[in-house]
């Protein structure tokens, strides 16, 4: 089956210790490599503050996996997330050509605020 | 753009005014895909309420305004961007 790429952001709780968020975390990871999906890339924003209150709370722990795979993936990787109270709200997106460029290009670096001219880290 | 502002024309409307003639800063710069994880970029097509600009006022082509539109969209729902606020910047 033909792999497309994949970005999904989840937001947990904060009110998880630091174990069980890595454990959460884990079993969504193991979740997408056991239906042969593989991960490019994880991102880990860790615990911050959310834009309006979510079920109450004013923090999120973030993370982001980017990861290729079969189209059912995503159906089964929504579901778990459905089911699991812990994770506050999700969002996953497919990735086109410019998108997985971008994300490599982010990667290296090449949008940090430091020596990038503004125009160049707007992209 | 439609609406071209004749030099004749000395009615002073709110408007911002466009000294030059305004641009798809997309097109320009060459961006091709917006990010809807880094808000600092985001806030530049949203005003104080939080709202997305319109295209007459940044000069975006359509084509990326809808990219700039889903994006801003898809930033609220992970509480990234705020869907309403007072005083954003």
């Amino acid at each position: 089956m033909e792999k497309k790429q994949y970005e999904s952001v989840i937001i947990l709780t904060p009110v998880l210790s630091e174990k069980q968020m890595a454990d959460a975390i884990a079993g969504y990871r193991q979740l997408i490599t056991e239906n042969d999906g593989e991960i490019v890339h994880e991102e880990n924003w860790g615990l911050t503050k959310l834009a309006y209150p979510i079920q109450k709370k004013v923090t999120g722990f973030y993370h982001i996996f980017e990861f290729a795979g079969p189209a059912d993936l995503v159906s089964k990787l929504e579901l778990a997330y459905r089911r699991d109270e812990q994770v506050m709200r999700y969002l996953t997106i497919s990735l086109n050509k410019h998108a997985v460029k971008y994300n490599e290009r982010r990667r290296q670096g090449a949008f940090d605020k430091k020596e990038e001219p503004k125009t160049e880290a707007a992209s | 753009m439609s609406k071209r502002k004749s030099s004749k024309n000395y009615v002073f409307r709110n408007r911002p005014i466009e000294r030059g003639k305004k641009y798809c800063r997309f097109k320009k710069s060459g961006i091709k895909y917006i990010d809807y994880k880094n808000p600092d970029f985001l806030l530049k097509f949203v005003n104080e309420q939080g709202k997305i600009l319109p295209r007459r006022i940044t000069g975006t082509s359509l084509k990326y305004q809808r990219k700039v539109a889903q994006a801003v969209k898809r930033a609220r729902h992970i509480a990234v961007l705020p869907f309403v606020t007072d005083q954003l910047k």
